[in-house]
Parts: structure tokens; C-alpha cells; sequence
């Protein structure tokens, strides 16, 4: 077959072009200009000055800084490994049933997902109201005191998390699910064969050939959690921000609420490699395991 | 094994089963305690008690909402906005996909790597160069610059160069034989063989556009032109400090979302398991 390659070149051109344009734009050019802007005193909007790393290096001693970037680190172990085990226990349960029964459990745990973040926010903030809330009848019936949870600094992050467990777990769930579909029957049928009891077949048959997914799972579960903003904001709202300040609201703050342009993009940049790091990281770890087998 | 061993696992199943469905049934809980309570009136809602059903069963709430608030001009930016993020995407991304796949031109590598390179980079720390870029196209309070900063879907690049991967070469051969042009080839035989796919990532696009919270929240300041996840947590005067007139708000945001689930349940998995790297 002979092929015309001046031809074949322009449709590969024409056809990749608008997605070149756009990403070109957003975002090619965004993260060069990040880069650029942290080594400069700017507003929001607007030319700035050349001050080389002082962005950087007032970091350190900066108190909102250390509250961000704690918070964040605090947030992720709050989130993910307690959230990919909650999925992991959710999707052997799900795994078990069949039918329309498996289907309608499903969407009862995965249809939180699905919902925009305002939506999850005004639910939960209903449910936890202090005055009204059925979570505070429920502590009053188990003799606990009521605690106004987004109020106060002890228990915003542990509440934030577990709503945002309850609103991304259903994702992971179907990850897991997909996992488990994956495992061979009859290696089951041979382990029920020799005797063996339900907590050693999870042990040494589920759990190691579910621990490519489970890895993928808490992979994608901590990048995202780095990057959380919206339910810390939404929760924030009429209580104490500058407790709860995390990375994404920590940029936020710098740029749109202080209009320090240049020193917002310092942090973004930090974040920037911090997910990069974890990405890479996890990239070799895989190679490693792959390795392995 | 002995029978006493199948009936104590049999049993042991049948806790763990009832167990799963208790739990779903309280997982969802907050959802049904949400949209019961916006069908309470205010009196009801702030009543010391629990009550599951209410006692008059009331549409107030919601006839507020959709006319003393600006919830129907939101619904349509959400609507336009996200529509115009999925079409945009997913038509580039199936495009650039192919010819990723099919074709070979010098900077295809390279493109490649971008885009991989790209999956990894948090779109967040972003949010300051958009706003900056809007800004001076004056696109801030637009659609177009809602939309346009939500085009970065490198998994959808992916997923779709890994499904033309798939198709096999026979069909292109024969097409060749036909003289069959390329952009024949594309919509005559690619692009119809993969509607599944291409079905299941606009749903999946669509939820996450309608989703976005932080971007929207950046690039509009007026209350007309903000979408309605933003709009019913950022205007307060709107519906005040009445519980049940937010809750309806809410449930009105959540429900478009949550009916294009429960209709393409099987395709919205589908694509959120290959969105995840995995084939569904």
C-alpha cells in the first residue's frame, strides 16, 4: 500500500490542530506564566517587578503557609487511606450481590459522586447543623454533647473528610468493583475446595491480586486530595478560614483576596511539584512492582 | 467439607450481605433527609424531632425558588457552559485521538508525551494565569471564559487513541482499497465504531462541567451570568437563612446530574473505570 505522506501529514495537522490551539492556551501558556509570575512582586493584574526568589524564600516563615501546607498534609491522611479502605469494604459487599439488588446498592453508594459539590455541601451542613441537624438529635440520643463541627478548629478537617469520603468513596468503590471482576473464579472454587476460611482467602487471594487497583486507588486518592479547595471553602463560609486554609485556598487567598499575584504563584508552584513528585514517585514505584512479578 | 463448614460460611455470607444493603440504605440517607426536608414547610424543618415524612407535604419551597431567584438563568449558563465544555472536548480530543492512532507526522511523539505529561499537572494551581488570561481577552463573566479554561481533558485523549488502537487494521486496509479518503475513513468507519465510547465520555464530561465549582466561582462576579452550582451557595440574599428554600435549591442543582446517572448508569461506569485507566 503506498501512502502519500505529504498528504497523510496535513490531515494529522488539520486534526490535531484545534486541540493543539486550546492546549497551547490553557495550558501550556498558564504554566510557563506561572513559573514566570513567582519570580515577580505583581498584583492580580498588571506588570510586576523582577525580585528573583523572595517569594520563596519568605515561605518558610510565612504562618499561613505552614497552615496550608499542614492542613493539606493532614487532610490527605484523613482522606486517603481511610477512604480506599472504606471503598474496598464497600465493593466486597457489593461484589456479593447480584442482580437488580447489586445495581440498586451500587447507586445508592455511588450516586453522592455524581453530585456538584454545592450540592454535597448544603446536605451536610444541614445534616450537621447544630441546631436542627439529625447528626446533633442522634449525638443527643447517645448522651454527647453537640458540637458545632464547622465552627470549630478541632473538627473542621476530620468532618470535611468524612463528607468528602462519603461524596468521592462510590468512585473508588467502582474502581475496586471492576478489580474483583477481574479475579478468576475457579481460584476461588479451589480455595473454598481446601477449607479455607473467609478472612485467609481476603488475605492471600483477594488482597494481593486486587493490589495493582488498590495502588491505583490511593494513587489517584492522594493527587486529588492535594488539591482539594471547594468543600474546605464552602465549609468555611461564616466560620474561621484562616484555621483551615489549605494549598488550593492558600493560592486563592494570595491572588483574589490580596491581590498578591506574584506570591500566589509561588505556592501554586510548590503544589505544582509536590504533585509531581507523588506522580513520578508512584510512576517508579509501579515500574518497580511490575518488575517484580 | 462438611456440611456445618457451607452452612457457617453461608451465614457468615448472608450477615455480610444484609450488612451491605443496611449500610447503602444509611449511606444515602443524607440524600433522602435533604429532599425530605425541602418538601417541609419552615416551620417543620426546624422542629426539635425527627420526622421522616412531613406533615404537610409542601411545593412552596421549590415555586420560590425557580421565581423570586435568578435559579433559572443559572440553569441555563450550567447548561450552555457545560455543554459547550463536552462538545469542545470531546470533539478535539476525539480528533487529535485519532490522528495520534491512525497517522504518523513529524511531532506526534512529542504530542504524545505532552499529553501524558500533562494527565499529571494539577489544573488548580493554574487558576491565577487563567484568571489573568480571561481577564485580558475579556472573556471574565462570559461563557466562553467559563468554558474555556475546562477544556483540559488529557484522559479523554487517551482513552480515545487507546479505543482506535483497538480497531482493526483490516478495515483500513479495505478502505484503502476502495480509495476511500482519510476523513471517510474517520467518520464512515472510526468514529461510528466507537459511539459507545463516545456516549459514555460526553455524559462523564457533561457531570464534570455541571460539577465545577472553583473555576466558575473565579471567573464570574455577576449573579446573572454564574452557574447554578455556584449561584445557590454564593448569593445569600437569595434564599436567606430559610433551610428548606437551600435544600430545594440544592436538590434543583443535583437533579440534572443525578438523572443523567440513573438513565446511563451502565455507560457512566464504563467511562469513570476507563477515565481511571482501567477497561471497563
Amino acid at each position: 500500500m503506498l501512502r502519500n505522506t505529504k498528504k497523510e501529514w496535513l490531515i494529522g495537522y488539520i486534526l490535531v490542530a484545534p486541540f493543539v490551539a486550546i492546549y497551547g492556551l490553557i495550558f501550556v501558556y498558564p504554566t510557563i506564566d506561572m513559573f514566570l509570575l513567582s519570580f515577580q512582586d505583581a498584583p492580580l493584574i498588571g506588570a510586576g517587578t523582577y525580585v528573583g526568589v523572595d517569594n520563596y524564600t519568605r515561605l518558610p516563615s510565612d504562618r499561613r503557609f505552614d497552615t496550608a501546607f499542614w492542613n493539606t498534609v493532614y487532610f490527605v491522611v484523613l482522606t486517603v487511606i481511610p477512604g480506599t479502605f472504606v471503598a474496598l469494604g464497600i465493593a466486597m459487599g457489593v461484589t456479593r450481590l447480584s442482580g437488580r439488588i447489586q445495581s440498586l446498592v451500587l447507586a445508592l453508594f455511588f450516586l453522592p459522586y455524581i453530585l456538584p459539590v454545592s450540592v454535597v455541601y448544603r446536605i451536610w451542613d444541614w445534616t450537621m447543623n447544630f441546631q436542627f441537624g439529625i447528626a446533633m438529635h442522634v449525638l443527643d440520643t447517645l448522651g454527647i454533647d453537640r458540637v458545632p463541627v464547622f465552627q470549630t478548629s478541632t473538627w473542621f478537617m476530620p468532618a470535611v473528610a468524612f463528607v468528602t469520603i462519603w461524596w468521592t468513596c462510590g468512585f473508588s468503590v467502582l474502581l475496586f468493583l471492576a478489580g474483583l471482576r477481574a479475579i478468576p473464579q475457579d481460584i476461588y472454587e479451589a480455595a473454598s475446595l481446601d477449607n479455607t476460611s473467609g478472612w485467609r482467602t481476603f488475605r492471600h487471594i483477594t488482597w494481593p491480586l486486587l493490589w495493582p487497583i488498590t495502588a491505583l486507588v490511593l494513587t489517584i486518592q492522594l493527587i486529588l486530595q492535594l488539591k482539594i479547595f471547594d468543600q474546605v471553602y464552602l465549609f468555611s463560609q461564616g466560620g474561621r478560614p484562616n484555621d483551615n486554609l489549605v494549598m488550593v485556598y492558600y493560592i486563592f487567598q494570595r491572588a483574589f483576596v490580596n491581590n498578591q499575584g506574584g506570591r500566589a504563584a509561588a505556592i501554586a508552584v510548590v503544589l505544582f511539584i509536590m504533585v509531581i513528585i507523588i506522580a513520578a514517585l508512584n510512576f517508579q514505584l509501579m515500574r518497580m512492582s511490575e518488575r517484580r512479578k | 467439607m462438611t456440611p456445618n463448614t457451607i452452612k457457617r460460611i453461608n451465614w457468615a455470607g448472608g450477615i455480610v450481605t444484609v450488612l451491605t444493603v443496611v449500610i447503602a440504605v444509611i449511606w444515602a440517607f443524607p440524600l433522602y433527609w435533604g429532599i425530605i426536608s425541602s418538601l417541609k414547610p419552615e416551620n417543620e424543618v426546624v422542629r426539635p424531632y425527627i420526622e421522616l415524612w412531613p406533615d404537610t407535604l409542601t411545593f412552596e419551597h421549590y415555586w420560590f425558588a425557580l421565581t423570586e431567584t435568578q435559579i433559572g438563568t443559572w440553569y441555563i449558563n450550567s447548561i450552555v457552559t457545560s455543554l459547550g465544555v463536552t462538545v469542545l472536548t470531546v470533539s478535539t480530543s476525539m480528533f487529535a485521538g485519532y490522528a495520534l492512532s491512525q497517522l504518523r507526522f513529524p511531532g506526534r511523539t512529542v504530542l504524545w508525551w505532552l499529553i501524558l505529561a500533562s494527565f499529571m499537572v494539577p489544573t488548580q494551581v493554574l487558576i491565577i494565569n487563567h484568571f489573568v488570561l480571561m481577564a485580558n481577552m475579556s472573556l471574565l463573566n462570559s461563557w466562553a471564559g467559563i468554558i474555556l479554561p475546562q477544556l483540559i481533558h488529557p484522559v479523554i485523549i487517551i482513552v480515545y487513541k487507546q479505543f482506535f488502537d483497538q480497531v482493526p487494521k483490516d478495515y483500513r486496509e479495505a478502505a484503502a482499497m476502495d480509495n476511500a479518503s482519510e476523513w471517510n475513513v474517520l467518520f464512515k468507519i472510526y468514529i461510528p465504531m466507537n459511539w459507545g465510547v463516545t456516549t459514555a465520555l460526553s455524559i462523564v464530561t457533561f457531570i464534570w462541567a455541571w460539577n465545577a465549582f472553583l473555576w466558575p466561582f473565579l471567573a464570574v462576579t455577576r449573579t446573572e451570568m454564574m452557574t447554578i452550582t455556584v449561584g445557590i451557595t454564593q448569593v445569600f440574599d437569595a434564599f436567606g437563612v430559610y433551610y428548606a428554600r437551600q435544600l430545594s435549591a440544592a436538590v434543583l442543582a443535583g437533579v440534572p446530574v443525578a438523572l443523567a446517572y440513573l438513565l446511563f448508569q451502565r455507560r457512566v461506569t464504563q467511562a469513570i473505570t476507563l477515565s481511571a485507566g482501567i477497561k471497563g
